[in-house]
C-alpha cells in the first residue's frame, strides 16, 4: 500500500481519537486544560526516553500519562492552594513543564532521538517507513497507527460505558454531583484520556497541532448540532475530512503535512462559523433580516406568544 | 555550562551589554503588560496572541524577502492582532466559549506559521535559517541595532502605560464602571490590546512564539502575591520580567546552542514559585502560619473560657480544675485540652497547682472578655435580628474569638450594656459585678 494511504489513515485515527476527547473537553469549557495538557506531556516523553533508552510505546505513555495528571493536579493545587485565578495556574503550569522539556530534549540531543521541531510538528511524513514486523518478517503496518489505534479504541471504550454519566457531567455537573455520580473521578478520567490521547498523537503531529485536532472538529460540530451522539460522530468525521485534506493540501503546497491538517481544521470551522443552518452567522442574520421585514410588513405572527390576560 | 568563564570580559563587550539589556527590556514590558491581561482574567490570551504572531513573520518574510526585525515585528504585529480579533469574534458571535476559542485560533494560527515555515525552508533561501529562532527565542542572535529598535518600542509601551495609567486600571478592575463615567471602554480595550500584541512582537526573538505566552502570566501572576496595590504590581512583574529575560540572555551566550526561551520560562517559574511560597501574607507559608495560630488561639481561649463557665456553675473563680474537667464540660478531647494548659501557664494565664490548673487574675480577665463578647453577640443577634435564642449560639462561638475592641464597644453602646443574654446568663463587664447582686436572677 502507498505511503499516502498510511499518512491518511493514521492522521485519521489520530483525529478521530481526539475528536473524542475533545467533544468533552469542549463541553466542559476545558479546552485549554487539553492544550496545557499537550504541552505539558513533553518532559514526560523526554524523561521515558532517557530511563528506556528507546521509542518502546509503554515507557513513553506511562511517563506523559503521569505528567498528564500531575499537570492537572498541578493546576488544581495552584487554584485552591495557591490562591491563585484558574487560567493563570494552567498559564504558569504548562508553559513551565514544555519549558523543562525543551530543555531536557535539548540538553539530551545526542541520546534523545526528538528533536526541538519535531515536538512541534510532528513526523507523520516518516509514518510509513517505522512499521512493526513479526518475528517472522511480515509487516503489521505502521508502529504509529498501532499505537493511535490504541488510543481510539479506548476512547470509544470508556465513552461508550459510562455515556449516561459523562453526559450528565458534561452538561449539568451539579445535578450529576446530587446524582451521586463521582463527578471528580470523571473529571480525572478524562484528563488521563486527553493525556493518553495526546502522546499517542505527539508522536506523529506535534504538541500544538494536537490541540487543533482536539478542539476544531468537536467545536465545529459543536456548531452543527445540539445532541451529544450527533456532536461525537460530527467531530469524528470532521477529523477523518480535515486529515484527508489537509494531506492534499500538503502534497500541493510541499509544506508540513501536520500544518496543512491544522489549517484545513481551521477552514472547516469557519465555514460551519458562518454557514451551520442552526448557529451560523448567516443564516441568524438572514432569518433576523426576513423577521423585521415580516414584523414591517405586518405579516410577522405571534412571536413570543400573546399573554392571555391582553386577549 | 563553563566553570572558568570570563564575566568581566563578557560584560565588557558592548555586544553583550546590548544583548543584556535589550532582554531585559523585552522582559519587562511583557511583565508590565502581562499584569493587565492578568487582572482582566484573560492571562491565557497571551499564549493565543504568542502563537499568531508566527504566520506574520513568515508572511512578512514570504512578501519583502527580507530579516529586518522591523518588517518581521510589523508581520507579527499584524497576524498577533488579527489572532486576536479572531478570539474575540468566535466568542462573541457564536456559541463557542473563550477556552476553545483561545485552543482553537492559537492551533489553526500556528498550523498555519507551520505551512509558511515549511514552505520556506523547502525553498531553500538561505536567508531562511534565522525564522526557526523565532519558535523558541535564541537572544544571542540579537545585533545591538535590533536592541536599540525592540528596546525603543518597549520603551514606548512603558510610557503608554504609564500616560494612561488611570484609564487602564479602571479597565483592569471595573469596566462597567468606565463606561458608566464616559470612559472610551472600547478605544481604551483596542489601545491595550495593541500594547500587548507589541509586547509579545518585540519579545519573540529573544523568548520565542512558543512559551511568549509565559512571560505574559508567570510575572504578573508572580508579582500579584506581594501586593494588592497596581503600581507595584506593575514594577515588581517589570522587575521580574526583566530578571528572567537577563537569566536567558545570558544562557543563550554562554551556550549558543540552547534555545533561550525555555530557560528564560524556567527563571520566571522560579522567581514565581519563591512568591507562591514566601510572600508576606499572600504566600502559601504566611496564610498556613496564620491559620495555624488562629487555630491555636481560638483554641487557647475555648479552654479559659470552660475554666471560667466551670467557676460561674460553682462560684469559686480560681479553684484548680483538672484537664478532664474541662474537657467533659466542653465534650472535647481530654488530650487536646491537656496539651493547650502548659502553653496557657506558660503564658501566664493559668497556673499549675499538681495535676490542676486554676485561671490567674489575667486569664480571669481574657476569659471574662471571651464569655462578654459570647453573650453581647447573641444578645446582638436576638434583638436586632430578631433570630431564636436557641439559634445564636453556634454563630456566636465563632464570632466570640474575631470581634476587636472597638466593635466590643460599639455592640456595648449599641445594646446599652445589657446585663443578660438571652439564656439569662449574666454578661460579664471588666468591672467586677458583686456576687449578691447577680445571684438571685441567673437561672442555672
Amino acid at each position: 500500500m502507498s505511503p499516502a494511504f498510511w499518512i491518511i489513515l493514521t492522521a485519521s485515527v489520530a483525529a478521530a481519537a481526539c475528536a473524542l476527547v475533545g467533544c468533552f473537553l469542549v463541553l466542559r469549557r476545558m479546552a485549554m486544560l487539553g492544550d496545557a495538557i499537550s504541552h505539558a506531556v513533553l518532559p514526560g516523553i523526554a524523561i521515558a526516553f532517557l530511563l528506556s533508552n528507546s521509542r518502546a510505546p509503554l515507557p513513553m505513555l506511562l511517563g506523559a500519562s503521569a505528567l498528564g495528571l500531575l499537570t492537572a493536579m498541578l493546576t488544581e493545587l495552584l487554584h485552591r492552594g495557591g490562591r491563585l485565578q484558574q487560567d493563570a495556574s494552567i498559564g504558569v503550569t504548562f508553559t513551565w513543564l514544555f519549558a523543562v522539556g525543551v530543555i531536557l530534549i535539548s540538553l539530551f540531543a545526542g541520546q534523545v532521538d526528538l528533536d526541538q521541531e519535531c515536538v512541534l510538528y510532528g513526523e507523520i511524513a516518516y509514518v510509513p517507513w517505522d512499521t512493526w514486523t513479526t518475528s517472522g518478517g511480515r509487516s503489521l503496518g505502521p508502529r504509529a497507527l498501532w499505537i493511535l489505534g490504541f488510543a481510539l479504541v479506548f476512547n470509544a471504550t470508556w465513552i461508550l460505558l459510562a455515556w449516561k454519566e459523562l453526559k450528565i457531567c458534561a452538561f449539568d455537573p451539579e445535578l450529576a454531583a446530587s446524582l451521586g455520580i463521582p463527578v471528580a473521578a470523571f473529571h480525572y478520567l478524562l484528563m488521563g484520556a486527553t493525556s493518553i490521547t495526546t502522546v499517542t498523537a505527539f508522536e506523529s503531529v506535534g504538541a500544538i497541532l494536537v490541540v487543533a485536532m482536539i478542539v476544531g472538529p468537536a467545536a465545529t460540530a459543536y456548531l452543527l448540532t445540539d445532541r451529544l451522539g450527533h456532536m461525537l460522530a460530527i467531530a469524528v468525521g470532521l477529523g477523518v475530512a480535515s486529515a484527508t485534506l489537509g494531506y492534499g493540501l500538503a502534497r500541493a503546497l510541499d509544506c508540513s503535512i501536520a500544518g496543512a491538517m491544522a489549517v484545513v481544521i481551521g477552514v472547516l470551522f469557519a465555514l460551519a462559523f458562518l454557514f451551520s443552518p442552526s448557529h451560523g452567522l448567516v443564516p441568524r442574520a438572514w432569518h433576523q433580516r426576513r423577521l423585521a421585514d415580516d414584523v414591517r410588513a405586518g405579516r410577522a405572527g405571534p412571536i413570543v406568544g400573546q399573554s392571555p390576560d391582553a386577549a | 555550562m563553563n566553570a572558568s568563564f570570563d564575566w568581566g570580559a563578557l560584560l565588557g563587550d558592548a555586544n553583550v551589554r546590548s544583548v543584556l539589556l535589550g532582554s531585559m527590556l523585552l522582559g519587562a514590558g511583557a511583565g508590565v503588560l502581562g499584569c493587565f491581561t492578568f487582572l482582566r482574567k484573560r492571562a491565557l490570551l497571551g499564549d493565543a496572541l504568542a502563537h499568531a504572531t508566527l504566520p506574520g513573520v513568515c508572511l512578512a518574510f514570504l512578501v519583502t524577502g527580507s530579516k529586518h526585525p522591523f518588517v518581521l515585528l510589523v508581520g507579527a504585529t499584524i497576524t498577533g492582532w488579527l489572532g486576536v480579533a479572531a478570539v474575540n469574534v468566535i466568542t462573541k458571535r457564536s456559541r463557542i466559549k473563550d477556552d476553545a476559542a483561545l485552543a482553537l485560533t492559537l492551533s489553526v494560527f500556528f498550523g498555519f506559521g507551520i505551512v509558511l515555515l515549511t514552505r520556506i525552508q523547502k525553498t531553500g533561501a538561505a536567508a531562511q535559517a534565522g525564522l526557526d529562532k523565532f519558535l523558541f527565542g535564541q537572544a544571542a542572535s540579537l545585533v545591538p541595532a535590533d536592541v536599540l529598535l525592540l528596546g525603543g518600542v518597549t520603551v514606548v509601551l512603558l510610557a503608554c502605560v504609564v500616560l494612561a495609567f488611570k484609564e487602564f486600571k479602571l479597565l483592569a478592575f471595573d469596566p462597567q464602571f468606565a463606561a458608566t463615567i464616559g470612559r472610551p471602554v472600547g478605544a481604551l480595550d483596542f489601545l491595550l490590546n495593541t500594547l500587548t500584541v507589541l509586547s509579545v512582537t518585540v519579545g519573540l526573538q529573544a523568548v520565542g512564539v512558543v512559551l511568549m505566552a509565559a512571560m505574559l502570566v508567570t510575572p504578573a501572576a508572580a508579582a500579584r502575591y506581594w501586593t494588592d496595590r497596581l503600581p507595584v504590581m506593575l514594577v515588581l512583574a517589570g522587575t521580574i520580567g526583566a530578571l528572567a529575560g537577563a537569566i536567558g540572555a545570558v544562557v543563550s551566550m554562554t551556550a549558543p546552542r540552547m534555545p533561550t526561551g525555555p530557560w528564560t520560562v524556567v527563571a520566571a517559574t522560579a522567581l514565581f514559585a519563591v512568591s507562591l511560597v514566601a510572600a508576606p501574607r499572600r504566600g502559601v507559608v504566611a496564610r498556613t502560619l496564620r491559620r495555624w495560630r488562629t487555630r491555636r488561639r481560638v483554641a487557647e481561649e475555648n479552654v479559659l473560657k470552660t475554666l471560667y463557665h466551670l467557676g460561674e456553675s460553682d462560684g469559686v473563680w480560681d479553684a484548680p480544675r483538672k484537664a478532664s474537667d474541662v474537657s467533659g464540660r466542653r465534650r472535647a478531647k481530654t488530650a487536646g485540652v491537656a496539651s493547650v494548659l502548659p502553653r496557657l501557664a506558660n503564658a501566664g494565664w493559668v497556673e499549675r497547682t499538681g495535676e490542676a490548673w486554676r485561671l490567674t487574675r489575667a486569664g480571669l480577665d481574657r476569659a471574662r472578655r471571651v464569655v462578654r463578647l459570647h453573650r453581647l453577640w447573641e444578645v446582638y443577634l436576638t434583638e436586632r435580628l430578631h433570630l431564636a435564642a436557641d439559634h445564636v449560639h453556634d454563630d456566636a462561638e465563632e464570632i466570640e474569638h474575631i470581634l476587636t475592641p472597638e466593635l466590643e464597644a460599639q455592640l456595648e453602646a449599641a445594646l446599652a450594656r445589657p446585663r443578660f443574654d438571652p439564656h439569662r446568663q449574666q454578661i460579664p463587664y471588666d468591672a467586677p459585678v458583686p456576687a449578691s447582686a447577680a445571684e438571685p436572677t441567673v437561672v442555672p
